[in-house]
């Protein structure tokens, strides 16, 4: 149960703070003029995504090492006391999510800043001269525009919603039993059962209600979503 | 005609610069991190701990990585075949199921289509995929296992048959047809020069999935002359962290083991060639992505 509640709980903070943040970066990158300026910094936002999660793995430990990592180091310099990272459960919630974001925005964000640009000038004219500001056209104009792409990334996302990020959290956590309270989802569990614990029965049984569940919440919400609006349903 | 800029605008700007430019900050920082820590010289690091700039200048953990260098060209070796073969294979099935899947004069189209997201919504899970693969396939230990399970990825047929339909006008194929073109005619000279953008696109997923994969790995590679590189990265990282916990526990010097750079100078070695292709890839994948997904 507590498997469950940490995959789809972390899968929906996942999907709330990714396209909120996707969207809002991608509002603030389109009104800005200078063409090199915008072109460098959505190649440097999106090169995270190219990155492999054992090389994010050793980002981590290079920033939270204990003894040597980035942060106690400056932490030290600064006269704090050092903080130990990798016993702390809590933090990891952070952790994990910060780096999804971090991995993971420059790719949503390239979604939304493509639609903005389909978004005809002709509208921010018509603003303009019937005097709107810049946060009037924003919130009348472009977010209502991006409404039909958040929604059909958002149903996507909820069809995997009983799937967890299992490269994410298994380089980060790895066997580290300290944070399993907070950080086991349901791909650790059943990879561990698999090749750490060899319980293959329980591995299979997790797996399979895994997917069962998966299954029936996407058949709900895709019924639900077809009541109230035909167009978007999945299937 | 030109309309003015209201006052709002330029603090906006201002605003928007400022934030953008921090983002990115934060988006380059562990990179930069990583690549001086690898040139750092290891003594340093286990002393004042990793920092921006390295304190004291070596190469002594690409000295380390490259001292037997017999294995990282073969883990090198392993993910680049895998990483070319996989990637041709793929694509040469995904492009034929989505052309396929998006001919209107095709009967079954929509149950297969559906069929093909239904293993996305609902499957057996790891453990039954396991068996398969080990038991009935018999692929353990085989540079085969490592290409097999992404050569039909749904995600990116289900793309490559919205780019085919958006890219690919039906009369287009009905006038090649009345022409005297057969099906497999059509899908080479027509289908496959039109859709080149989409092409890359999933070309560039696949390849970015085989390159980082680890997982494959280390679920059926036993033998370690098979190890992709990054699963290779992977024992290094954690072989590197078992000889300096032992190095602290015993009391005995390791001295003339860095590992800490070791372990920055191989990610640096893994990740190289990916860093240097994306300027050249990058604007394909933009393009593709744009047209496949909101179009879509």
């Amino acid at each position: 149960m507590r498997l469950t509640i940490n995959t789809i709980g972390y899968n929906l903070v996942f999907i709330l703070f990714g396209n909120v943040l996707a969207i809002a970066l991608a509002v603030l990158l389109s009104e800005l003029k200078s063409k090199w300026f915008k072109k460098l910094t959505q190649s440097i936002m999106f090169l995270p995504y190219f990155v492999s999660f054992v090389v994010l793995s050793v980002i981590v430990y290079n920033v939270f090492n204990y003894e040597s990592g980035f942060l106690n180091t400056t932490l030290t310099k600064l006269g704090a006391e050092p903080m130990d990272v990798y016993n702390t459960p809590w933090i990891w919630i952070f952790l994990i999510i910060v780096f999804y974001l971090w991995k993971n925005l420059g790719y949503s964000m390239v979604i939304y800043l493509a639609s903005i640009t389909g978004i005809s000038e002709e509208y921010y004219e018509a603003a303009k001269i019937d005097g709107a500001n810049i946060f009037q056209r924003i919130w009348y104009i472009t977010v209502p525009m991006l409404k039909t792409t958040f929604i059909m990334l958002l149903l996507f996302a909820l069809g995997t919603i009983m799937k967890g990020q299992f490269d994410l959290f298994y380089q980060l956590i790895g066997n580290n039993g300290m944070l399993y309270n907070t950080t086991d989802i349901l791909d650790t569990y059943v990879y561990r059962s698999l090749k750490v614990t060899f319980d293959i029965g329980m591995s299979t049984a997790a797996g399979l209600y895994q997917s069962l569940f998966g299954f029936i919440l996407i058949m709900t919400v895709n019924s639900i979503i077809k009541k109230i609006n035909d167009e978007y349903a999945l299937f | 005609m030109k309309i003015k800029d209201d006052n709002y605008m330029k603090w906006f700007r201002l605003i928007a610069f400022v934030v953008i430019l921090l983002t990115t900050l934060v988006c380059l920082f562990p990179f930069l991190l990583i690549i001086s820590a690898s040139f750092t010289q290891n003594e340093s690091i286990i002393k004042d701990g990793y920092n921006l700039i390295p304190t004291v200048f070596s190469l002594e953990g690409y000295q380390t990585v490259f001292r037997f260098p017999k294995q990282v060209l073969q883990a090198y070796g392993v993910t680049t075949i895998v990483t070319i073969i996989g990637t041709t294979l793929g694509l040469f099935f995904m492009t034929m199921a989505g052309y396929v899947l998006q001919r209107k004069d095709f009967k079954y189209r929509n149950f297969f289509s559906f069929m093909i997201y239904f293993t996305t919504l609902f499957g057996g899970g790891l453990v039954p995929w396991y068996i398969m693969m080990t038991k009935y396939l018999k692929l353990t230990d085989t540079l085969t296992v490592l290409i097999f399970p992404g050569l039909m990825t749904p995600f990116l047929i289900i793309l490559m048959k919205n780019f085919i339909r958006s890219a690919v006008p039906d009369e287009v194929i009905e006038s090649a047809k009345i022409d005297g073109a057969n099906d497999f005619t059509i899908y080479s000279r027509i289908v496959l020069q039109l859709s080149m953008p989409g092409i890359a696109t999933v070309g560039l997923f696949l390849a970015l999935q085989y390159w980082n994969d680890w997982f494959t790995s280390s679920l059926f590679i036993n033998d370690p002359s098979k190890y992709q590189l990054q699963y290779y990265l992977y024992n290094v990282i954690n072989a590197m962290s078992f000889i300096a916990q032992m190095g602290a526990g015993t009391g005995v010097s390791i001295g003339d083991m860095p590992t800490e750079s070791t372990k920055m100078a191989m990610s640096v070695v893994v990740t190289g060639p990916i860093l240097f292709l994306y300027p050249f890839v990058q604007r394909y994948f933009v393009k593709g992505l744009t047209i496949g997904a909101v179009k879509g």
